[in-house]
């Protein structure tokens, strides 16, 4: 078992500050990396697998700074978020070549149990480049696996892969976490870290936003005041009704027809919509939230 | 030296498209010299084939896309992390994938050079040429590998070095050839057949060529070693 741990850790590209003091332990199980895009989660992960010094702070596996020392490589398996360029190898023969950067005792056995592991023993005899992203990604794990790592570091693992092999994954990662592993991934998208991680690290803009169990930052994010916009068959009087709710806070007409509504409880303002709208015999058109993206929720957990 | 390396650069060496250019050039200057020399009948320019088109031309060329080749695209898009995040000396991989460029270049660079030469005649001037390139075939790879490890824009830079510096203003200025790969070659051919130029101390060239060759390797396993993977931020 082993524990990454990064201390006060910034870094900063001439002027633009991407990571800014960072201060986060990733043990055991699986942890998901939260954050929009460009909130600096490629760079942190460059730091913790060797790949960029800190320009401040410190990045280290149970005690030992990671950068410039190749032998931290064999307790690391790293996944980046590059295409492999390497389309003229075998799946196989691309897996097998990590095994030998290993120097494996065993590297045929190794690999050939790995590429079960993925599920990817039928086609790991084609070319990698006639491969579907969700294979590619696949034998990046694999080969990102081949040496048994106690921590495994994946870049954005599920961007372009279907739903089926996303489940298959997120199993297997789930997996090797219950075996003791450290696994951390990161990811722009909220359900994916839900669905995978019990621990989750956000950050925005740099900056370490929240840190902790899944459910108290997911209850953070939902019991946030939402915005919504609403047409319907008429509008003023869907107004009167909605702010007799206790769940919204605000209702606004618009001079074009529609309304803003602000809420501060999404659950019982989505049971009593419908409830109401038949009540009082209407119809809606349109419903549409108008801030739902993660980059607000992000920002909403930041100024928090 | 990794063999597991090594394996991967002549794979990419092999696997993509621009090994056939790599080729393509040295049939084509083997086939002019032929040309030119049965045509002529006269051996003098077919030596001219050799001397300026197949020597201080195609062999650097050679140079160029081998050395490219084993690394440059891997640096271009990132994908040498596959290659960096394994328990395995930055310099020993920068040392790997030398020894295939320098291996690629000795063949195909100084191999047709030393055909080039033996169309127009066996003996005593083919052999100079083929040692000119030998020691010369060194240096550009390693030089160049050096400059792959750098920029992605390898390929043109070294080009600009070779027709500009070593072509174009070598035959202008003397002087340029104590700072010259192509003329520290043609000096150490010289000792085989006079024929060649003796256009620089031969000690000086011995001595350069070790240097750059040497520095050239360090040179890109140290650029490894700092091996910055920078995200799309």
């Amino acid at each position: 078992m082993s524990t990454l741990v990064l201390e006060n850790v910034s870094r900063w590209f001439g002027n633009v500050v991407a990571v800014n003091d960072v201060t986060m332990t990733v043990g055991p199980g699986v942890t998901g990396l939260l954050g929009p895009n460009g909130a600096g989660k490629t760079t942190l992960m460059a730091m913790m697998s060797g790949f960029l010094p800190p320009s401040s702070g410190t990045v280290a596996i149970d005690g030992t700074p990671v950068w410039r020392r190749t032998d931290a490589y064999r307790q690391i398996g790293l996944v980046p978020e590059r295409e492999l360029s390497f389309g003229y190898l075998t799946g196989r023969a691309f897996v097998r070549a990590n095994a030998d950067l290993h120097r494996l005792p065993d590297a045929a056995q190794a690999t050939e149990a790995i590429l079960g592991v993925v599920d990817m023993v039928e086609p790991a005899q084609r070319r990698i480049d006639t491969y579907s992203k969700g294979m590619r990604q696949r034998i990046k794990i694999a080969a990102a696996l081949v040496h048994d790592p106690a921590i495994l570091l994946l870049d954005e693992p599920f961007n372009g892969v279907d739903p089926r092999q996303r489940m298959h994954l997120m199993d297997l990662l789930r997996r090797l976490a219950d075996e003791g592993r450290t696994v951390l991934f990161s990811s722009h998208i909220l359900e994916e870290v839900e669905r995978l991680a019990r621990h989750v690290e956000v950050v925005v803009s740099g900056r370490h936003a929240a840190s902790g169990d899944f459910g108290a930052i997911r209850r953070l994010m939902t019991d946030r005041p939402t915005r919504y916009s609403i047409t319907s068959s008429d509008d003023r009087a869907l107004a009167a009704a909605l702010i007799a709710q206790t769940s919204v806070q605000a209702v606004q007409l618009r001079p074009r027809g529609g309304l803003d509504v602000q809420v501060s409880d999404l659950g019982s303002f989505a049971t009593a919509l419908p409830r109401l709208t038949r009540t009082q015999d209407l119809t809606l058109f349109e419903l549409s939230p108008s801030d739902e993206s993660l980059e607000s929720v992000f920002s909403y957990l930041v100024a928090r | 030296m990794n063999g597991t390396i090594a394996k991967l650069a002549l794979a990419a060496l092999l696997g993509r498209r621009r090994f056939w250019l790599l080729v393509a050039f040295p049939v084509i200057m083997i086939g002019l010299t032929a040309l030119v020399a049965v045509m002529a009948g006269d051996d003098e320019f077919g030596w001219q084939m050799v001397g300026l088109l197949g020597y201080p031309l195609v062999l650097p060329l050679v140079a160029i896309l081998a050395a490219s080749s084993v690394l440059g695209p891997e640096v271009d898009d990132g994908s040498i992390v596959y290659l960096l995040s394994k328990p395995v000396n930055r310099h020993a991989v920068a040392i790997s994938k030398w020894v295939v460029a320098w291996v690629a270049t000795l063949v195909v660079g100084a191999g047709s050079v030393l055909a080039a030469g033996l169309v127009v005649e066996p003996g005593e001037q083919a052999a100079a040429w083929l040692v000119a390139s030998l020691v010369a075939g060194t240096t550009y790879s390693a030089l160049f590998l050096a400059l792959s490890a750098v920029t992605r824009h390898a390929v043109v830079i070294g080009l600009v070095f070779v027709l500009i510096w070593e072509n174009l203003l070598g035959s202008i200025f003397s002087g340029v050839a104590w700072l010259s790969i192509n003329d520290w070659g043609v000096r150490v051919g010289h000792e085989v057949s006079a024929a060649l130029d003796d256009p620089a101390n031969l000690a000086w060239a011995l001595l350069a060529s070790l240097v750059v060759t040497a520095g050239g390797v360090f040179f890109a396993g140290d650029r490894l070693r700092s091996f910055a993977l920078t995200g799309d931020e």
